[in-house]
């Protein structure tokens, strides 16, 4: 093991353009997840007949496969059918597909954990149904909410490591590279990277325990 | 529309992957459950440095990627793709297990421990016989949704040439040529074990919060 040579400040500086990257997209597909999945969700609980059903569907089947498979689909297969995209984008879109589905179904049960009292009363007082999600519904649940969707973005932070099957300039796609020079720094690097996402997700970790805490 | 004579005539070959991405999730489910009740053990056992013990693994192991676990054995300690992966999704699952288990563990009455310690089990004991099969019923349904993951983590196999369905629909579709309805199939091979596993939970828990 060489740790000192493993560490040297260039290959820690390209660790960090790799973990740039990893940060990046998992930004990036957790916005779009949100706005997705929280259609998704508004939708799935307003049952709304035959749309409810079919993103049930939906749903289920992508949470139900593997998230290595929707990468490595949405990169290789789709050009066959004539979508081609750059790897940084399939890498957003596959974590978006996939995150979508997980962040829908805590919305909507974020959105299920309020009374139906708080619906009967604001209905009975004269506000329509959209403005009673808007009004009352939403800004109850969305606090219920925060705590979960930071844990799913820990999640997503973890799931970035995936996208080196796609060559996608990640963390994990760096430190490969790093590592592949000398059998010696192959366990150095692997803990440093370890490291550097323990730090990041247990920071997360402990914002979303806080949360929760003042909630309760 | 799909291609069914790509199934058919490579059928052996995927269900030799799917025999060995249901080996390896078996086997790691075991694995996790033995070393993730041990961990919830180690966290609630009255001596502090078992819990402090506990507390790291979970708390590093839950926050850094099953790849880089992965790539410790394989790469770093040159494990065999399947052993490596099977390793590796032992060690990730057991520190969730291991919190399912504590919540489970928690959730039995303070006054059942009491109980059993001053009638003279010993702590061994009261775990073993009163607080543990108590839990095992609030801790059912969360140990499926694990399973589940366990079973669409094992695609991490294909990463380190671990002989699973990733891997071996790498063989065809080097074959065959055709990378779409190659992985169409297997994400309807990973769905057979998948759907049913989540219907089942699913139940479970409708079950449990009756009984409640």
């Amino acid at each position: 093991m060489d740790f000192a040579g493993a560490l040297s400040p260039d290959h820690l500086t390209f660790l960090l353009e790799g973990f740039w990257v990893t940060v990046k997209v998992a930004f990036i597909s957790i916005i779009l997840s949100f706005l997705i999945g929280g259609i998704v969700g508004i939708l799935r609980y307003a049952s709304i007949p035959v749309v409810s059903q079919v993103l049930a569907v939906l749903v289920e089947t992508i949470r139900n496969l593997p998230l290595l498979l929707i990468i490595f689909f949405t990169y290789f297969a789709l050009p066959e059918i004539g979508i081609k995209l750059d790897i940084m984008y399939a890498a957003i879109a596959a974590l978006t597909l996939f995150e979508s589905a997980m962040l829908s179904e805590i919305i909507r049960s974020g959105l299920k954990s309020i009374e139906k009292g708080q619906i009967e009363a604001a209905r009975s007082s004269g506000l329509t149904y959209v403005q009673t999600l808007n009004h009352i519904i939403l800004p109850q649940a969305l606090k219920r909410m925060v705590p979960p969707i930071v844990s799913q973005f820990i999640s997503l932070l973890k799931d970035t490591s995936l996208a080196v099957i796609i060559a996608l300039p990640d963390l994990m796609h760096n430190a490969q590279i790093v590592y592949a020079q000398k059998d010696a720094y192959i366990i150095p690097i692997i803990f440093t990277v370890a490291l550097m996402y323990f730090i990041v997700n247990y920071c997360l970790s402990l914002i979303a325990r806080r949360l929760e805490i003042k909630q309760a | 529309m799909l291609d069914f004579t790509i199934l058919t005539e490579n059928f052996d070959i995927y269900l030799e992957g799917y025999k060995t991405t249901i080996i390896a999730s078996l086997i790691a489910l075991v694995a996790s459950f033995l070393l993730g009740t041990l961990i919830a053990v180690f966290r609630i056992a009255p001596f502090k440095p078992l819990n402090w013990l506990g507390t790291v693994y979970v708390e590093f192991i839950r926050n850094i990627p099953l790849l880089v676990i992965v790539f410790f054995f394989f790469f770093g300690l040159r494990f065999s793709g399947p052993v490596a992966g099977a390793t590796g999704l032992t060690i990730y699952t057991a520190a969730f297990i291991a919190e399912a288990i504590r919540a489970g563990i928690l959730s039995v009455p303070k006054g059942q421990m009491e109980a059993a310690r001053s009638s003279g089990l010993t702590y061994g004991q009261t775990m073993r016989l009163i607080i543990l099969p108590q839990a095992i019923k609030i801790v059912i349904p969360p140990l499926g949704n694990q399973f589940i993951n366990l079973v669409k983590n094992s695609s991490i196999l294909g990463v380190v040439a671990g002989l699973d369905l990733m891997y071996h629909a790498d063989l065809i579709s080097s074959r065959t040529y055709v990378t779409f309805d190659v992985y169409i199939f297997v994400a309807l091979f990973y769905l057979s074990l998948t759907i049913p596993l989540s219907l089942g939970v699913g139940y479970m828990e409708k079950r449990l919060a009756k009984s409640n």
